[in-house]
């Protein structure tokens, strides 16, 4: 009998973090695939491009998790995930796992123009937001899109001070505050390793 | 000679009025705002109407931006920068349109929903309606349920336009439509919504009267339900 193994499917932004909950614990049996980063400012082709990625893999699974949140499909995600009877992490996006519901919220109401940066985009900020979304091309955007933002909030999962002067430097590019948050793995480590003890319980009863 | 410099050189007075035309189509696509304005003057200065510019030199201008971004040519920092080119037009002419006096196609009120700040695609949305004639009462963002009560009572327009980015605002949209329903004003308006979560099937679950997708189909939703109300 083959072992019985376990796809998380990724968003790209999440993956490294995902790998290392993974490896911290060491799960066994796991494979991760990811979904390009890229995708989230065209939230509406993260649906198809997971569902692709089911269908290319799913059926070599036990089981199968999706490390997403709705990540702006407005709930387009959850209906091709309920197709498969598959899981993902609760919540709207990875700000919110990695800092908490409660705390997000907070953070949230305290200043609504905040823009959330996580270890990935503090990274990749040049790549996915001044390019990805046009600002060098057209720096006016940065005007535009930005009005009503006040504050740029950096949740840190892995303190790294290249990290923090990027996200420093992203803030002042867009002219905005710079706050910084230790929040770790938060809310998606407890909920991957809850979910992953729920799994191998399931495995274990399965009648042989 | 480079592409950039012919670009400086080009004296728009120079061109003739089709050519004028054509080139604010340009323009507005490369969202070339002083150029849009300078484009815009020239015109009026030689005699066009205010809404012969708005039509013909801008508003047919968006509309090949708005199909281009449909098609999936264009994405949406073009298609933002096309907006404040138009803008740029809008300012000069709305004076000048108020002044004709012109019957309004319809009224519009408009903002983002309560707990969400972007209004990227609502000003997008407010400045089409204004383009085609609507006159628009635009809210802002981050509205209450009260802001737009408000506003509809005090001035009473064919449409309620409501606008989210996020999937966690969104839900307030169906807050608003009952709260038009419990007071029992819901059928006053006709509810369109937009923003990059929405689908129809969300529109339809809230209770609005249509989901647009964009800008354009924002107009074309607008113009035909108005056009059956006011049929029936």
């Amino acid at each position: 009998m083959q072992p019985a193994s376990l796809l998380i499917i990724t968003c790209g932004a999440i993956a490294r973090e995902v790998m290392a909950v993974a490896k911290s614990n060491g799960w066994q049996h796991l494979k991760v695939t990811q979904i390009p980063a890229e995708l989230h400012n065209r939230p509406d082709q993260i649906p198809a491009a997971v569902e692709k990625r089911l269908q290319a893999y799913a059926a070599d699974y036990d089981h199968v998790f999706a490390a997403f949140g709705d990540c702006g499909t407005g709930g387009r995600l959850d209906k091709v995930l309920d197709q498969y009877g598959i899981q993902r992490l609760s919540g709207a996006h990875c700000y919110e796992f990695f800092s908490g519901s409660d705390n997000f919220a907070a953070m949230a109401e305290q200043e609504l123009g905040t823009f959330y940066l996580t270890d990935y985009l503090a990274k990749h900020f040049e790549q996915l937001i001044m390019e990805g979304m046009g600002l060098n091309k057209h720096p006016k955007l940065i005007e535009l899109m930005f009005a009503h933002y006040k504050k740029l909030v950096y949740l840190v999962q892995d303190p790294d001070r290249q990290l923090d002067h990027f996200a420093e430097a992203a803030a002042d590019k867009l002219g905005l505050e710079y706050e910084r948050v230790e929040t770790g793995y938060g809310q998606m480590a407890q909920e991957l390793s809850a979910h992953y003890s729920n799994y191998t319980e399931q495995v274990i009863k399965w009648p042989t | 000679m480079s592409d950039d410099q012919y670009e400086e050189d080009l004296d728009l007075n120079s061109l003739n009025d089709e050519e004028l035309s054509e080139q604010m189509h340009d323009d507005l696509y490369d969202g070339m705002e002083e150029e849009i304005a300078e484009g815009t003057n020239i015109l009026l200065s030689r005699g066009w109407s205010p809404s012969r510019v708005l039509n013909d030199a801008l508003v047919a201008g968006m509309t090949i931006v708005g199909v281009d971004f449909r098609d999936g040519i264009l994405f949406v920092p073009e298609v933002l920068m096309a907006a404040n080119a138009m803008k740029a037009g809008m300012a000069i002419l709305r004076p000048l349109l108020a002044e004709t006096g012109a019957e309004p196609v319809g009224k519009a009120v408009i903002g983002t929903v309560k707990g969400d700040i972007h209004d990227i695609g609502k000003n997008l949305v407010a400045m089409m309606w204004e383009g085609a004639g609507f006159e628009v009462i635009d809210l802002g963002i981050n509205c209450p349920v009260e802001k737009y009560l408000e506003a509809l009572e005090e001035h009473k327009p064919d449409i309620l336009g409501m606008s989210a980015l996020l999937t966690t605002t969104m839900p307030y949209m169906k807050v608003v439509i009952d709260t038009l329903k419990e007071q029992g004003i819901r059928d006053d308006f006709l509810v369109l919504v937009g923003g990059a979560p929405l689908n129809e099937e969300f529109g339809e679950a809230v209770g609005a009267d249509a989901y647009c997708r964009d800008a354009a189909v924002a107009v074309e939703t607008a113009k035909k339900l108005i056009a059956e109300r006011r049929a029936a």
